[in-house]
Formats: C-alpha cells, structure tokens, sequence
C-alpha cells in the first residue's frame, strides 16, 4: 500500500453513518473510495453538491455536474445542488460535521497553514479559510515530510489557513491529536517505530504509554 | 417581456473600465458566448469580480489571456497560471478572498446590507487592515459589501420575462450575482416560453434580469 492510500483508508474510519463530509482536492479525495456506500455519508462538493458521487464513465460526463476541482462527477440519489451562498453557509454555520483538508504545514498549536507559498505558490485560499473555520471536525490529511523537511513543525513559516485548532492529522507515519496540552501522538502507521516518528517530527510530541498501530478497517 | 440580444449587441453595452460579476466555477456556468463577444470587442481595463479565472481558452480565462483584465477580485487562481504571472508581473492588480466571504460580500451588496461580520480570515492575512468588531463574545472580521456595474450570468433556461434555472453545479455564483449587478445580463442554454419554467423551478426572477442573450445558430 503506498502512503496515500495509507493516508486515505486511515482517514476513511474517522468518517461515521449519516455525517456531511467535505473533502479537498488531491490526496484528501481519495477518502470516499474507502468509506462503504452502507453507511449513507452525503459528500459536499463547494462548487455547489451535496450528494457528490463517483467519477462517471467515459461519454456520460455532464458539462453541468463537476467538483471543486473542475472534474467530472456524478451525483448520488437524494443529492441536492446548490449555490454558492448555501454551499458556503453549510461551511460556515457549523452544518459541515467533517472537512478532510490536504496541508503545507502543522504547528505546535494545531493550527494549519495549507494555502499559500509566498513568493512560489499564490493560488488563493479557494475555500480552505471557510471550511477550518466552520467545520464540526477538521482532519488534515497530509505526508509526514516534505523534501526531507518535516511538515509537522514547532511555528509555521507559512500563513496559517485559519487560528482554529485542528481536530487530528493523519500522516504516512503517524495519527496526530492536537489538545490544548499540545501535539499528541494516538497511533503508528504500520511497522513505524516511535522512534522513527519522533525523528522525522519538527514539533514536540506528547507520547501517551501506549501508541497502538493504525487500524485500517472501519 | 424582454427582447433578446445578440451577445455582440450586449458587449457593445460594456464600456472600457466596466465592473463585471461573472459567473461560474471554473467555467461551469459561466456565460460563454458573451465573454467571446467582449473579447471580440477588446473592451479593456476591466474589472472581473468572480469566483476564479477558470484556465487558459475557457470563461473568464479568455478575458485574461486577451489582456483585457486590469483587477480580479477571486478566491482561487491557482489553475490560471496566466493569471498568477500578470499578477506577479504587475499587469493584473489581484485581491483573493476566502470564497464563503467573497459570496457573501456580494450577496450584501445585492441585498442592500452594509456588510459581512466573518469569522473566516480571522488571525490571518486576510484580517490585515480590516475592522475586527465582537459580537455576543465572538470576534468577526468587517468585510465590506461588493456591487458592479454589469452582471454576467449563464443560465440553463430563461423564459422572455426573464425568468431562469440553472442546472447541477452550474448555479454556483450566478444566483447571487443576479442582485449585485446595476445591469444584469443573462446568457441562457435555452429561451423557452412564458409558463414553461415551474415557478418553483426559478431561482432567479425575471425583475432582476435586464437582458437575455439570443442563442445563435
């Protein structure tokens, strides 16, 4: 299994039966294909659906229904569209219970900066600000490192996307909570010492006496 | 009823230096054939407020790649790297906006309200040089309203009152536009008759619309 889809499955179990769940663009994505149909998860594209369903087959592709990334979708039964003052409303008010957010960086506060390289990358902040404001849960979905750089860090040298604490980081090493106390190490990723977790992080880790191996079943 | 226009007719009302709200996500309803009748016009040093600048040959990215475009006021350009370079070269004055804060700045211009108090932003680049005001304990960033000369909607279908649906994740902005534009300009996929369209199928209604674009064949 290579790291996102670690990454994805991992993220996958966080998501529970009935819940209206926003996932972002690139690896945050990925999500929905582990989350089982059973469990009746409405997924928001920003753009303007709830209801969000797979890629459609070649030649069935409607010009009218794509996601916040410009691609094909379909929309699953009992999907609603909506404008962008609903769509944002649902963000913002609180009615989104999770948003899976892909990251740049994670402070020691648990604050993450995902939408701005200054200088390199200035693509606009899109709907990050409003769905880490808004969301009920926000998980960041990223790799651990990033060029041999760690991506978990002590201060971010990036903007942050929003004060608001994250909920938990899910990582190609490591499922992170952040708490008041600071970051809090819950689980390895498979055959991942802490020893390789505390090395490849830039922020100081609380290690509880026992750090369980990921479970990548729901 | 309204009368319909050549979409070259309508570019023509369009003066160099003109506002105009666009709609669309990416070019998903966004008024195509009006934005080709602008760029064939070259009407110059506009002001393009809208959710993106879609990518190079599609929506708004034509106006850009033309060099029609002077300010943007959007919340994503990251698939427009042309947009990104103007930016960068100086060409193109870009104000990015969170893009819940940026619907709603335009839904208080068009709805006659003085603003949006936020919590979006807050704490971040986005608070600099803004009022930051408490409310019930809570701390809100003041974002002003937003209004424009022209509105630029694409629509799935209008009737001659001027009466329109839209279809899937092509409403995306272009309600909201509807009441922020002083003159609002409807390029529709279809003009059908009047009664055709369930009045419970209209999000936006005809007294907004000024002008219906004629479809070409």
């Amino acid at each position: 299994m290579d790291a996102k889809e670690l990454i994805a499955r991992r993220v996958a179990c966080e998501i529970r039966a009935g819940m209206l769940v926003n996932l972002g663009i690139g690896l945050p994505s990925m999500v929905a294909n582990f989350v089982p149909a059973s469990l009746g998860v409405f997924f928001q594209a920003e753009n303007g659906v709830i209801g969000l369903g797979a890629r459609p087959p070649e030649g069935m592709q409607d010009p009218h229904l794509t996601d916040a990334g410009g691609g094909f979708v379909s929309a699953v039964p009992g999907a609603a569209s909506i404008d962008s003052a609903m769509s944002f409303g649902l963000i913002r008010g609180g009615h989104l219970d999770m948003t899976v957010l892909g990251g740049l960086q994670v402070n020691q506060a648990g604050q993450l900066a995902n939408w701005k390289v200054p200088g390199k990358m200035v693509p606009g902040m899109g709907g990050a600000m409003d769905l880490v404001t808004g969301a009920a849960r926000v998980v960041v979905a990223m790799q651990h490192a990033a060029k041999g750089q760690s991506k978990i860090v002590r201060d971010c040298t990036l903007p942050l996307t929003s004060l608001r604490r994250v909920d938990l980081v899910v990582t190609d090493l490591a499922v992170i909570a952040p708490t008041e106390a600071g970051l809090e190490l819950r689980e390895r990723a498979p055959g991942v010492s802490l020893e390789t977790i505390l090395a490849a992080t830039g922020a100081a880790l609380i290690v509880p006496a026992q750090v369980p191996e990921m479970q990548l079943a729901p | 009823m309204k009368g319909a226009l050549k979409a070259a007719a309508a570019a023509e009302m369009i003066p160099d230096g003109a506002s105009l709200m666009i709609g669309g996500f990416m070019a998903v309803g966004t008024p195509e054939r009006i934005i080709d009748a602008i760029v064939a016009r070259g009407v110059r040093d506009l002001t393009v407020i809208a959710n993106d600048t879609a990518m190079p040959g599609h929506g708004i990215g034509k106006l850009i790649t033309a060099g029609l475009v002077r300010r943007v006021i959007a919340s994503h350009i990251g698939l427009n790297p042309e947009t990104q370079a103007k930016m960068i070269a100086g060409e193109i004055d870009c104000e990015l906006v969170p893009q819940g804060t940026l619907i709603e700045r335009i839904r208080a211009g068009g709805m006659g309200l003085g603003g949006v108090l936020t919590p979006t932003g807050l704490g971040t680049e986005v608070e600099e040089g803004k009022q930051v005001v408490e409310v019930e304990g809570k701390r809100f960033l003041v974002e002003t309203p937003l209004r424009a000369d022209f509105a630029l909607i694409g629509a799935w279908q209008a009737d001659y009152v001027g009466n329109l649906a839209y279809l899937l994740t092509a409403h995306n902005f272009n309600p909201i536009i509807a009441l922020a534009g002083a003159t609002v300009i409807a390029e529709p996929e279809a003009i059908v008759p009047v009664g055709v369209i369930p009045p419970d199928l209209v999000k936006t209604p005809g007294v907004l619309v000024d002008h219906l674009i004629v479809r070409e064949i």
